[in-house]
């Protein structure tokens, strides 16, 4: 069974008489310890993609299991709970509370959770400790660099252990220097068994990860291991012929 | 269902939400804060005031019980002959004799007895019979000579006490102590002059000219079957229904009336205008508790307006929070427990105001308000009032914030 399994997937806005097909027939397999690079252009459905399979939000239509669960068609409570033990994000703003510390950013999804918040101090002190912040863990987030802000957010998003890790654009706001240790962190977390989604713009970003989905449209376009991705995109266009190639046709990228 | 750590954080965050907004959180309280305050006051007031009376009311008698013949209106009239009906001595003594819960106790009548006093004469002025006791039970002392004693009382003395306006009518010197005056016939030695009463709080002595003798030597002036009332003191206010009931137990003893048959005599504590008064206090009590009630629908109007502001500026710490795993009632709990924190804490300034004011009105001088208080059924009720305000005007801004689509909320600017 895989962790995720997502068939014909969409997700349709109404904007007075228009109707945007966000997602459009998305069909994605994620396996446990995978590292996805998910790409495309701007307006492509990248968020989207994403918020549903944080359980943030749910589909128009299809299907959604994860872990083997049918997560699109739970109440609101339920989708809550799901989030809370099963998923984790970064966001690319951080979205930490400005008024609590490191520490108490970092135990906010004990808050929510059924059980855990007895040890929710080591817990959290050893979730900074994975992110290198054992230094700041009194800080407050204007006390921080944007990079350690972003730290403190990932080991927040990895406190209940959640079965992936959902980051959207999680180094946008970041330089290139910051933005290399934040993927060191990530590439840490997936050596130790995580599995890791992220959406990117950035080629470099995208190189940190195992394999690369790239939508348009609301579409899976491509979905490649990252050497073929990148060999593909030197050739001109996305995914080499012989590959599991979904669309035939080449990316004007 | 929910941790301790939740329950935490969340009252930790109500209380430094409102510090965060130390001025905001004061103006949007204010309403509560002044209703509460305003309230509380007239409350201390009126429960001071309330004491203050009530002790005034036994100065003047509120351990008062009128003892009066009484015919049952339901029975045939010879049944009743009035005899039967009429208060004896022997029964004024059995009181005096039997009752635990009483201090003191007089027989009264009143006899017509023309009044002589040199040349002046007065036909029919009417002159009471009572025991010594009587000066206690009214509280009415002379202010020169002596009172009625007991010997009096026993060995029939012919003395008499008179009021200033005998003392004017009759034409007799300022103080009279001494003089001798006739009545029925009889001379009889003034030994006290009685102070006059004015008209009290209820205007029940409207006094004119006064002669008191001893009760032993009334009667004798009176018919065999002369009217008689008997009036005594409780021990204390509070013995009013104990002490009735016990005096008529010992009367239906005296005139042999077994249980279930009707009394054919009547024991009528004075705390009827106690009563009166109490239902007054009530009314103003209730016209306050109006006051509180419109007082904190505009407050609880003003906790709605700042809880809507609140959530729309902390829109995407919601969805942060929806996001990282917290349900929709995790959420509408948390605002409504901020509302309800910012009411008590309203509340809290507002029940301190209030004590203020009640200090301040027990320094008033001769505001009678020197026992000015809040009770504490009004500090329960005040901080129930703020939380129940706080309840239900958070209820619309917390289910806003519960409904708040995660995603909308975390792409809110
Ligand atoms: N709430 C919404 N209502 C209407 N249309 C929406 C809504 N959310 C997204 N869309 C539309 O769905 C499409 C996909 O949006 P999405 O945010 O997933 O794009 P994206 O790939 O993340 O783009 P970007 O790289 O700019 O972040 C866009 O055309 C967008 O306008
Ligand atoms: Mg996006």
């Amino acid at each position: 069974m895989s962790l995720i399994e997502v068939r014909q997937l969409e997700k349709v806005y109404r904007v007075g008489v228009e109707i945007i097909r966000a997602l459009n027939g998305v069909d994605l397999t994620i396996e446990r310890n995978d590292f996805i690079a998910i790409m495309g252009s701007s307006g492509s459905g990248k968020s989207t993609l994403m918020n549903m399979l944080g359980c943030l939000d749910r589909p128009t239509s299809g299907t959604y299991l994860l872990n083997g669960h049918d997560v699109s068609r739970m109440g609101a409570t339920e989708l809550a709970r799901v989030r809370n033990e099963e998923i984790g994000f970064v966001f690319q703003s951080f979205e930490l509370l400005p008024r609590q510390t490191a520490l108490e950013n970092v135990e906010l999804p004990l808050v929510y959770a059924k059980g855990g918040w007895r040890d929710r101090r080591p817990r959290a002190l050893a979730a900074l400790d994975r992110v290198g912040l054992s230094d700041r863990v009194h800080h407050r987030p204007n006390q921080l660099s944007g990079g350690q802000r972003q730290r403190v957010a990932i080991a927040r998003a990895i406190l209940n252990r959640p079965s992936i890790l959902l980051a959207d654009e999680p180094t946008g706001n970041l330089d290139s220097a910051t933005t290399v240790e934040i993927l060191a962190i990530f590439r840490q977390l997936h050596a130790e068994g995580q599995t890791i989604i992220i959406v990117t713009h950035e080629d470099e970003v995208a190189a940190h990860c195992d394999r690369v989905v790239r939508l348009r449209d609301g579409k899976v376009m491509s979905d490649l291991p990252i050497l073929q991705d990148s060999a593909g995109r030197h050739r001109g266009g996305a995914g080499a012929k012989g590959s599991h190639e979904l669309g035939e046709q080449k990316l004007p990228c | 269902m929910l941790n301790p750590l939740f329950w935490y954080q969340a009252i930790a965050l109500a209380f430094s939400q409102i510090w965060a907004n130390k001025s905001r959180a004061f103006l949007t309280a204010l309403g509560i804060i002044v209703g509460v305050a305003s309230t509380t006051a007239v409350i201390a007031a009126l429960t001071g005031l309330k004491s203050k009376v009530l002790t005034q009311f036994e100065s003047v008698g509120a351990s008062k019980v009128f003892i009066f013949p009484n015919r049952p209106d339901d029975k045939p009239r010879n049944l009743y002959p009035w005899e039967k009906v009429r208060l004896k001595t022997s029964e004024a003594r059995a009181l005096r004799d039997e009752c635990e819960s009483i201090r003191a106790i007089t027989p009264i009548t009143e006899v017509g007895l023309e009044v002589e006093s040199g040349d002046r004469k007065i036909e029919g002025l009417s002159v009471t019979g009572i025991w010594p006791d009587w000066h206690e039970i009214e509280n009415r002392n002379v202010t020169s000579g002596r009172p009625f004693t007991a010997i009096d009382e026993t060995n029939e003395r012919q003395v008499c006490l008179v009021n200033d306006d005998a003392v004017k009518e009759l034409r007799l010197p300022a103080d009279p102590v001494g003089q001798f005056i006739t009545l029925g016939g009889r001379r009889f030695l003034i030994v006290g002059l009685i102070e006059t009463v004015q008209a009290r709080f209820f205007g029940l002595n409207t006094s004119s000219a006064e002669i008191f003798i001893p009760f032993s030597v009334a009667e004798k002036f009176q018919p065999r079957d002369f009217f008689m009332r008997i009036t005594a003191l409780l021990k204390s206010p509070e013995l009013a229904e104990e002490g009735t009931a016990e005096m008529r137990w010992i009367l239906r003893k005296q005139r042999g009336i077994p249980d279930g048959e009707t009394e054919s005599f009547q024991v009528e504590a004075i705390d009827r205008f106690i009563q009166q008064f109490k239902t007054l206090a009530t009314g103003i009590t209730a016209i306050a508790g109006g006051i509180v009630g419109i007082s904190l629908l505009v407050g609880g109007i003003g906790i709605m307006n700042i809880m809507l502001v609140s959530v729309s500026e902390r829109t995407r710490e919601i969805g942060l929070r929806k996001a990282v795993g917290a349900t929709p009632n995790m959420i509408l709990l948390q605002f409504l427990l901020e509302a309800v924190t910012l009411c008590l804490v309203g509340g809290f300034i507002g029940l301190a105001c209030g004590r203020l004011l009640a200090f301040g009105m027990t320094q008033i001088p001769s505001a009678q308000l020197d026992e000015a208080d809040i009770p504490l059924w009004a500090v329960v009720l005040a901080f129930a009032f703020s939380a129940g305000t706080g309840l239900i005007f958070g209820m619309f801004p917390a289910i806003k914030a519960a409904r708040l689509d995660p995603i909308e909320a975390l792409r809110h600017e």
